[in-house]
């Protein structure tokens, strides 16, 4: 059962993803990766993950992608005002994600079935266990990631003021 | 519970759940032209049935039987999924609520809730975060200016009060330790509502919610006087429908999430003194809930009736530099009362 849903989140996933790269409109493609964010979301509960799946919802689809529609709205895109790439660009973009794509496969080629280094508990993903871990195993790293985000933070108001007095 | 009567039991709850909502949701139609007749003075729908009762009914055969526009620049796929998603997630929200307490049959247990998620909080602010949505898309679809600017006025407010919104949720959290619906339910039994120690987190959460379902004072999305209908300009028919009652719909679930978030769900203080058989309790806990959740939407149409909307700097400065810093002051507030009573663990 959970293989099954296993390969069609998975499928739907690679489908909506593709159809974000394929769409013409960049509504559609924006549209499209809520969707895919979906799958993913789905793969989350499958894992037993509730509280991931949740936020990854409220964050990527609920946040993330609400200001990029906005963004994309505003700016009003269509074919009238669509930069046009030159041939020899679109050639150069090809051949390098070509190159990209010789990579990715070779270094999957190679690599071996992995052994998880601790026996797998299926309850880590669930909210109670995964606070525990964060605020005693792992403080220090989830501070400082919280400070790093602050300063960006910070530094996007100082970008996004007119005039610093 | 076997599998087969689960199914049922579940099916039963969906329905009913769904079926009340709409009930509830064109009721308050009704009752929003009522109560605005009251504040002004007048007498309000009084042709269909007695008092006007069966006005909803006439409301919904003239919205099916209206013709229906698409217009012909527009995004014609984008366009019908706007209202759906905003019915769809106005729908969504119902699922963790607990409406009472549970039912014993038979020496089973049935709660009356549809499923009690442990991310239940999480699970309600995602479906809210994605309401925005549907009027982003209806409103994006138009391609008219008026339905554009009602959009990005409505996504851009939503998204700021979500912020304040999620912060007041969290003080919330701290103090029941909890984030399934059914236990902080659970958790307010007499009159240990939240309320009591959480005001300034709950004022916020209602103002909060106020923003989020749209409704004045904070209704700019669709302020006439600027935008023409707002998002639904170019909306007719059952969707223009859509649009309207998913918002009945929100002022519902938001009356009945306030309800059990702050003022007890279906709790009420002393009830244990008189009735003790817990199949009269389960079923009087709806109707406290009930009579919570009228009173809330109640208040949504007084307010809707009594103050001005406002301008949009106005809203921007009250979303970001005042419920922003009260919320967070309010965790802080929070964390030092808990921690000098003694009542981490």
């Amino acid at each position: 059962m959970t293989t099954y849903l296993f390969y069609f989140l998975s499928f739907l996933a690679i489908m909506f993803a593709l159809m974000v790269v394929l769409s013409k409109n960049p509504i559609h493609s924006v549209l499209y990766l809520v969707l895919t964010f979906f799958a993913i979301a789905g793969h989350y509960v499958l894992l037993n993950a509730q509280f991931l799946a949740a936020v990854h919802i409220i964050v990527y689809a609920g946040a993330i992608m609400v200001l990029f529609l906005f963004v994309i709205m505003l700016l009003n895109l269509n074919k009238e005002t669509e930069p046009h790439k030159s041939l020899w660009l679109k050639g150069m973009a090809a051949v390098a994600s070509g190159s990209l794509l010789v990579v990715l496969v070779g270094s999957l080629k190679n690599a071996g079935q992995m052994q998880a280094a601790a026996p797998y508990n299926g309850s880590i993903g669930l909210i109670e266990n995964l606070g525990q871990t964060l605020f005693h195993e792992f403080l220090l790293p989830f501070e400082v990631a919280s400070i790093l985000l602050l300063g960006a933070m910070v530094g996007a108001v100082m970008l996004g003021k007119k005039s610093i007095k | 519970m076997t599998l087969q009567s689960l199914l049922i039991y579940k099916g039963i709850m969906v329905l009913a759940v769904f079926a009340i909502t709409l009930l509830v949701a064109t009721y308050s139609t009704y009752a929003e032209r009522k109560i605005a007749a009251f504040l002004q003075d007048r007498i309000g729908p009084d042709r269909a049935g007695p008092f006007g009762i069966l006005q909803p009914l006439a409301d919904a055969v003239k919205m099916f039987m209206k013709e229906e526009m698409i217009p012909s620049v527009s995004n014609k796929a984008l366009f019908i999924l706007g209202p759906s998603i905003a019915m769809l997630t106005a729908c969504l929200t119902g699922v963790v609520i607990p409406w009472g307490k549970s039912l014993w049959i038979g020496g089973t247990e049935y709660p009356l809730q549809i499923t009690d998620l442990n991310i239940g909080i999480l699970y309600l602010f995602g479906v809210i975060s994605l309401g925005v949505y549907g009027i982003m898309i209806g409103g994006w679809a138009s391609n008219n200016k008026y339905s554009l600017l009602g959009g990005i006025r409505a996504s851009s407010q939503m998204i700021s009060y979500e912020v304040a919104m999620g912060l007041s949720i969290i003080a919330l959290v701290m103090t029941t330790g909890s984030l399934s619906l059914r236990e902080i339910a659970a958790q307010q039994s007499g009159w240990h509502w939240n309320v009591v120690y959480q005001p300034l987190g709950c004022l916020i959460f209602i103002i909060c919610a106020f923003a989020e379902t749209n409704r004045a004072p904070f209704d700019l999305p669709e302020c006439e006087t600027e935008l023409v209908g707002g998002y639904h300009t170019e909306y007719s028919s059952m969707k223009l429908g859509f649009f309207l009652f998913a918002e009945y719909i929100n002022m519902f679930i938001s009356s009945a999430v306030i309800s059990t978030f702050y003022f007890g769900g279906y709790n009420m203080p002393f009830i244990g003194r008189w009735v003790h058989d817990p199949n009269w309790l389960a079923v009087l806990g709806i109707v406290f809930l009930f009579v919570k959740i009228s009173f809330f939407i109640f208040f949504f149409m007084w307010v809707r009736w009594t103050l001005p909307r406002f301008r949009y700097d106005q809203l921007m400065n009250l979303g970001w530099k005042i419920l922003i810093p009260l919320s967070i002051l309010n965790i802080v507030i929070t964390g030092f009362v808990m921690y000098f009573t003694g009542s981490l663990n």
